[in-house]
């Protein structure tokens, strides 16, 4: 991974998947402040063409939702298959955030005057 | 019960899942803290298309009876109603005679008298037919408009009623409700709205609570039962558990758990719009909202889901951890394959329509299918293949033929016959009707009642 990027969910709390009804799949990325809600928003990293492309569906039918005062981004699109259906392989949709997670985000730029250390994800800001 | 205003209603709602456990203690403090009812949940279609296609519940008789008892005991003790939606998981015509039956036990063992409703919702496709032929069926995003051929396939129909039913039965003196196929809110709208509350905060309530203790974090994890409080202005709901806590964060949050769009939510006589709602700490644990607004529609409508039998199917499944073949593991899957459709035609006399199948990779590509990104050998993989067709025999029989190629497969090359990993004998285990889900429409209906049946009777344990 260049220096300059890092994983969605180096930056967010949480990413979960679950179904909305058995037609249409709903994902939601949790962040702890709104700094760093609003730093994943503003790179546009999170789009119908992003979505489109992790989960093949139509980027028409993506759906986003920023909730400002929760600081969740909130991703609904329907479903390539009907739960329960033959070729089902996540009945509840409980498993597909992980393509979410990894979606890669640049790393915030930190504050000036802010030491740099290395940490198991990346360079975090003391 | 007459219909009376009231300052507010107050609201216990034990657990998502009528059968899923809850404590009996938790339920008495709501009911000391003046409970005017308790509501459960009894169903979903979140477990797949198999119980409304079979009839048949998720959850075992002697769970729903566990918590079924002390719902009825502490309502009839307290003399306030109890209402259950989506008896049975489906919501089926069977599901709430089932349900009732394990009352009717219940109501023997304990000695208990009340008036009880049972509440229908179940539709034959023939009256939807007749609705699609008049205009009056309209699918749902992302779905095309419904055929004929396609509602007369479902197994059952059910359509999910909105608060309406319910309260007319309570109006009519029913203390127990027993209700088929519901909106997760119906129950608790149908207290708050009979008793004059407006709309939005009893539909908004209706929603943070309908997962129980969901709406909550509680130190241990598990949610507990919820006691909601919905009044002129807004709602307050708290945990039972004293340990638990509803927050501002936690209940807002609740709105984004299994709904596509978080600010507007589609109910049978109109939208719940958060947009706008605000979510304030009274105390510790317990969390006000206000701002709630409902916008009534001029066309009611009935959202239906119907089940169909789609085929019979038998899985294998076999483990291969010879990393020879793991590093190929692609090409592997794709010989078995390819051989075991030639097979399905030579030895079985299987044309390609009349039998699907598919390999399914666990521990490598098993749950993304095509979206996986991820490379790299893995140390062990199972393989579940999974056959349908229009009988089990039939099924079962391509398993069969699979048998052989799943336990001896050879790599191209190999210049030995391997064996697999089988953990069964035999390794095909028959699975019996696969069904699927067809319907993501709704029906215009003149009001909520209208394609509603309601039964009332008098329950004696006396």
């Amino acid at each position: 991974m260049p220096d300059h990027t890092t994983t969605l969910d180096a930056i967010a709390t949480q990413v979960r998947s679950k179904n909305a009804g058995p037609f249409w799949m709903t994902l939601d990325v949790f962040f702890t402040s709104d700094d760093e809600y609003r730093f994943v928003l503003e790179s546009l990293v999170i789009s119908p063409a992003a979505i489109g492309d992790l989960y093949q569906v139509d980027p028409a039918r993506v759906r986003i939702f920023e909730l400002a005062n929760l600081h969740v981004i909130k991703v609904s699109f329907p479903r390539n298959v009907v739960a329960g259906s033959f070729d089902d392989r996540d009945l509840h949709a409980g498993q597909q955030h992980v393509l979410l997670a990894g979606l890669t985000v640049p790393v915030r730029p930190a504050p000036p005057g802010a030491v740099m250390t290395e940490g198991s994800k990346g360079s975090k800001v003391e | 019960m007459p219909t009376t205003s009231k300052e507010s209603v107050k609201i216990i709602f034990p657990s998502g899942m009528l059968g899923s456990g809850f404590s009996e203690d938790l339920v008495s403090r709501g009911v000391e803290m003046g409970a005017t009812a308790i509501t459960i949940d009894s169903g979903s279609t979140d477990s797949g298309p198999h119980y409304l296609g079979s009839g048949t519940a998720k959850t075992a008789a002697s769970a729903i009876k566990r918590d079924l008892r002390i719902l009825l005991v502490a309502a009839r003790h307290a003399h306030i109603p109890l209402v259950v939606g989506s008896c049975g998981t489906a919501g089926t015509d069977g599901g709430v005679d089932w349900v009732a039956e394990i009352a009717l036990g219940i109501a023997k063992e304990e000695r208990l008298t009340f008036n009880l409703a049972r509440i229908y919702s179940e539709l034959h496709s023939e009256v939807l037919v007749g609705a699609l032929k008049a205009g009056k069926i309209r699918p749902l995003p992302p779905n095309d408009q419904v055929d004929t051929e396609t509602l007369r396939s479902c197994e059952h129909i059910v359509g999910l009623m909105g608060h309406e039913p319910i309260v007319a039965a309570l109006a009519a003196g029913a203390d127990v409700v027993l209700a088929g196929r519901a909106t997760d809110t119906a129950m608790v709208a149908a207290i708050a709205l009979m008793h004059d509350m407006p709309a939005g905060p009893a539909w908004h309530a209706a929603k943070t609570v309908e997962c129980g203790g969901q709406c909550s974090v509680s130190p241990r994890g598990e949610p507990g039962p919820v006691f909601v409080e919905i009044d002129g202005g807004g709602f307050t709901v708290v945990p039972l558990d004293e340990n638990a806590a509803c927050t501002p964060t936690s209940v807002a949050a609740h709105m984004l758990y299994e709904n596509s769009d978080p600010f507007r939510l589609f109910e049978p006589p109109g939208v719940l719009d958060t947009s706008f709602a605000t979510y304030t700490s009274i105390d510790a644990r317990t969390v006000r909202v206000e701002g709630s607004v409902f916008e009534q529609t001029s066309q009611p409508t009935m959202k239906l889901e119907g089940s169909k039998l789609a085929g019979y199917e038998t899985l294998s499944f076999v483990g291969i951890r010879d990393p020879h073949v793991l590093e190929r593991i692609d090409e592997w899957l794709g010989s078995v394959d390819a051989v075991l459709h030639q097979r399905a035609r030579s030895a079985l006399g299987l044309t390609r329509d009349e039998y699907r199948f598919d390999l399914r990779c666990y521990g490598w590509n098993a749950i993304l299918g095509s979206l996986e990104k991820e490379t790299g050998i893995p140390r062990e993989v199972g393989v579940m293949l999974k056959v349908r067709a229009d009988d089990q025999d039939t099924a079962t029989a391509i398993a069969q033929t699979a048998n052989v190629l799943l336990l001896h497969m050879p790599l191209p090359g190999m210049n030995h016959l391997p064996s697999f990993a089988f953990v069964t004998s035999p390794a095909e285990i028959e699975r019996g009707p696969a069904y699927e889900f067809v319907l993501n429409h709704v029906v215009e209906v003149a009001d909520g009642s209208e394609l509603v049946r309601t039964s009332m009777s008098e329950v004696s344990g006396a």
